[in-house]
């Protein structure tokens, strides 16, 4: 399947789902009803990011200032296209 | 999805807290999971002891929040309670009937900061539906659903299947995209409480079940990425039983409407608990610390078949009040287990309940609905029974 999202896409998170840090579990996570799913620290970074503002590229720019050496852009578009699979973003 | 960090040893935390805030109920669904001894529950918490609760099982890492009953819509503080509950960072359920909800309500609840509405129907059609409620709801849900959808909430619909209902699945399923639901929960009928009073007249065919599970199947791939099905088989048509409650007092907290602390809802019937109340107790204390939420902690507690059974660690021994009303001994293997020595019984049941199903004589037998009523006649029965 071909990735959703393009440089200049602004991802938003879904409405029906909602992004949280949790203290107690030391990681953000989304909640749904009924559910929760964990995120790894990279993916919460990203997660974070799809503020409806933000477009990719600038998304990347700003993951690879915070976290300068990795190569992001590869992990940054799989992990939308995940995310996008669960419905959890979607292109503003 | 990787979590971060090790889960290993860290105490378990109870990541949902089911707040159980009234036993009252204007529908009479007689599959009803709360205990028929419900009459003998009196002296409900306050809104204050609720905030108390749900502020103290946050700090221990509760995240979601199911107001549930009963029927929660009839508590009036319901409002102070979301709003509080969605403060303290708790994903917000509410499990209804949808009796007792306007379109005034679902937009105050919004305002307060609900984050999900689940309604459940008793059936597809307005007939079967308000039979088996024991009131005329069916019209009113189906405005309460849309209601639901229009002011932005995710919405689950809860079906209980039984043999009643079972050979509605399509029209369900039907009803369910009319009504733009993004989840469905065709719940099959658990044999507590109410059910299992009831079940022989509930439970399914097994014919009545392979269709079910066709047409489930059929509408999963038909509705994926749209609107998500889930559909288990019945326990008591398995060989391996479920691993209940993913492990006793591992993530889940029941609270019933007089503060009882249980380590899930049908937990009330087994004897030699004591019952911690969130009244007396913290609820920290009664989570780490008291008896009852550490007897079936672990493995070392299960006798055998379980004890040496390489799948121990999988199903946990499966459940442990199915095991206390099937076998006498909760310490037993959940007898859905085809490795336990009461497998036998159950197998017998659903092949006689199977044979029967759809005679007149057999089907004549009443349903003995859920209400206050019916709750105070089998106490009485059963009191009469020990004298």
């Amino acid at each position: 399947m071909a990735n959703p999202f393009s440089a200049e896409d602004i991802p938003v998170i879904t409405p029906t789902f909602r992004l949280q840090w949790e203290q107690a579990q030391d990681c953000y996570v989304i909640l749904y009803p009924e559910g929760m799913v964990k995120l790894s620290p990279s993916a919460g970074e990203i997660m974070k990011r799809c503020d409806g503002k933000t477009n990719i590229t600038h998304m990347i720019d700003d993951l690879n200032n915070q976290f300068p050496g990795a190569d992001l852009e590869n992990d940054v578009y799989k992990f939308l296209e995940v995310a996008h699979e669960n419905g959890w973003i979607r292109a503003k | 999805m990787k979590t971060a960090g090790s889960e290993q040893n860290k105490l378990p935390q109870p990541l949902w807290l089911l707040a159980e805030l009234t036993y009252a109920c204007p529908l009479q669904c007689p599959y009803c999971s709360n205990p028929v001894e419900m009459v003998n529950v009196k002296n409900e918490l306050s809104t204050g002891d609720w905030i108390r609760v749900m502020r103290e099982a946050r700090v221990m890492g509760a995240t979601q929040l199911g107001f549930s009953g009963g029927e929660p819509l009839v508590r009036k503080d319901l409002e102070i309670l979301i709003a509080e509950a969605r403060q303290l960072g708790y994903y917000t359920n509410l499990i209804t009937s949808g009796v007792g909800m306007d379109e005034k309500r679902v937009e105050a609840f919004k305002k307060a900061g609900l984050d999900h509405i689940q309604v459940s129907f008793q059936a597809s059609s307005e007939e079967l539906n308000n039979f088996i409620a024991g009131t005329d709801a069916f019209q009113h849900k189906l405005e309460m659903a849309r209601s639901v959808k229009k002011h932005g909430y995710p919405m689950v619909l809860c079906f209980v299947l039984h043999r009643k209902n079972e050979d509605q699945i399509r029209d369900i399923l039907e009803l369910s995209i009319n009504l733009e639901a993004d989840y469905v929960e065709l719940a099959t009928t658990q044999y507590y409480g109410w059910a299992f009073h009831n079940r022989e007249q509930l439970i399914p065919t097994r014919q009545q079940l392979e269709h079910a599970e066709k047409v489930a199947k059929e509408y999963q791939d038909k509705m994926k990425g749209k609107m998500r099905i889930f559909y288990v088989i019945p326990d008591y048509f398995e060989d391996r039983p479920k691993r209940c409650m993913d492990g006793w007092g591992k993530i889940f907290l029941t609270i019933t409407p007089d503060g009882t602390a249980l380590p899930c809802h049908a937990a009330r019937q087994l004897p030699g608990l004591e019952f911690p109340n969130v009244r007396d107790r913290s609820v920290e204390w009664i989570w780490n610390d008291s008896p009852d939420f550490n007897k079936f902690r672990g493995l070392d507690w299960m006798k055998e078949p379980c004890r040496s059974c390489p799948e121990k660690e999988k199903d946990l021994g499966g459940c442990r009040c199915q095991a206390y009303m099937l076998t006498g001994d909760a310490r037993n293997a959940d007898p859905v287990c085809d490795k336990s020595p009461h497998h036998k019984e159950l197998v017998e049941l659903v092949e006689r309940v199977g044979s029967l199903a759809g005679t007149p004589e057999f089907e004549a037998k009443p349903l003995v609905f859920r209400s206050m009523k019916n709750s105070k006649k089998i106490m009485k029965e059963k009191s009469a029974a020990t004298v």
